[in-house]
């Protein structure tokens, strides 16, 4: 009896847990950049931290997404329609570029609203 | 001011035709004859430099891989190419391949680039191009396959006929913002490499992308080139060889002549043409007219270099 008591109390408090972080946890936000004629669009782009931003190539050339740091964050080459994902946690500026083509330049920026 | 200017450069032609150079003018651009180099040349290593004919090819930025328009097929262009060359009266001497052998680095991409490049049955040097270093190992894989007797990231140099070959290499750790870039352990081994040469010897540079800028919003130009080219000021005749924009494009600056290459796979649109540098669309029934080959010809006498830009169609 006891441990179908305890048991009960667990699913409970399991069941509040849940509940609790459906409620008042944010939601996962998303945001994409899209590549298109050597450019990122947007070039500037602000997200809230927790934000996992996506880059597709809609180029008929090869790309590739690098932080200039070489070092938070580094896709590999995106073919045409290929896409990379980072999520970003920490506020902050994070530029990055091609590293194939270094004449495209773009950043993101991290801040709570 | 630009009197003096040609005052002086006439002097120091003059100079150079006392000690075995001969100059001449011919539409604007400025030609070096050698005459007895090996009599001119202090001792040492330059003093073997005697000009002795040849023939050389350059082929550029091949894309083994690609596939969309305005070319479905990079392979069959490429093979088209290297049929040119097999089908020379003359035997080149060997092929310069000026980079962007591969579209993505793979394996496969190589592979097949290589048992085309095989049917030229002569040799071949490389130098990589951005799209040969989309590897794990950001270039390794290209350095493993084509770096036997290069430095560093796969620069090197080598003699033919009285003429120093050099292949730099300025794709590697590209940064952001930038164009191509060679570094100052490349500039410090070429520096040492020409230090040797007489000025007579002529000078042959091949790398993937420009050493003069074409079109910097476009990332067509070399961030540290300058550095380069004033290493090779003093030389009689330079000419720098590259690819990356797959067009002809041609400039001469004082000695050096700059001849960019058409690519074997697609055109590219003229600098700044266009919102951005990708495929030039062109119909598939023009495609073969802007692609192509170059033969460079070398022969002591006149002009060392004489070039020869041969399209597929």
């Amino acid at each position: 009896m006891s441990y179908t008591y305890l048991r009960g109390a667990l699913a409970a408090a399991a069941f509040t847990l849940a509940l609790n972080a459906a409620t008042s946890a944010p939601a996962a936000e998303a945001a994409r950049v899209t590549i298109g004629n050597f450019t990122f669009g947007p070039a500037a782009l602000t997200v809230k931290p927790g934000t996992t931003v996506t880059w597709l190539n809609g180029d008929d050339i090869p790309h590739t997404v690098v932080a200039d740091d070489k070092k938070t964050f580094r896709s590999k080459v995106l073919d045409s329609g290929d896409t990379f994902s980072f999520t970003f946690t920490a506020p902050g500026t994070y530029p990055y570029f091609c590293s194939i083509h270094p004449h495209m330049t773009g950043k993101v920026i991290v801040k709570a609203s | 001011m630009g009197e003096q200017a040609s005052r002086r450069r006439f002097l120091e032609c003059m100079g150079w035709a006392g000690t075995g150079l001969v100059w001449t003018v011919s539409g604007g651009i400025t030609n070096a004859a050698l005459l007895g180099a090996a009599e001119a040349a202090p001792k040492g290593k330059a003093a073997k430099a005697i000009v002795t004919p040849f023939t050389f090819v350059q082929v550029s930025d091949s894309h083994i891989g690609f596939a969309k328009d305005p070319n479905p097929d990079a392979r069959a262009t490429f093979r088209e190419a290297v049929a040119r060359i097999k089908a020379m009266p003359q035997k080149p001497a060997f092929i310069l391949h000026t980079g962007d052998v591969s579209q993505l680095s793979k394996p496969q991409e190589f592979d097949d680039a290589d048992q085309i490049l095989k049917e030229a049955g002569v040799e071949v040097f490389h130098v990589p191009g951005e799209h040969d270093m989309l590897d794990e190992g950001q270039g390794r894989a290209f350095l493993d396959r084509y770096g036997r007797g290069t430095f560093g990231d796969g620069w090197r140099s080598f003699d033919h006929n009285g003429v120093h070959f050099v292949g730099l290499v300025n794709v590697k750790d590209l940064k952001a913002g930038g164009m191509g870039h060679l570094g100052a352990a490349q500039l410090d081994w070429l520096k040492k490499d020409l230090s040797g040469l007489s000025a007579s010897t002529p000078i042959v540079v091949y790398t993937h992308i420009p050493l003069w800028t074409i079109y910097a919003d476009w990332g067509w130009g070399t961030d540290d080139s300058s550095q380069a080219l004033g290493l090779m000021k003093r030389f009689g005749s330079v000419t720098v060889l590259n690819g990356h924009i797959h067009q002809i494009i041609q400039k001469t600056e004082g000695n050096i002549t700059f001849q960019t290459a058409r690519s074997t796979a697609f055109p590219q649109p003229g600098p700044g043409q266009g919102p951005a540098p990708g495929p030039l669309k062109v119909p598939a029934g023009q495609l073969r007219d802007v692609l192509g080959i170059r033969t460079l010809s070398v022969a002591p006498g006149a002009h060392p270099l004489a070039f020869a830009d041969s399209a597929l169609a």
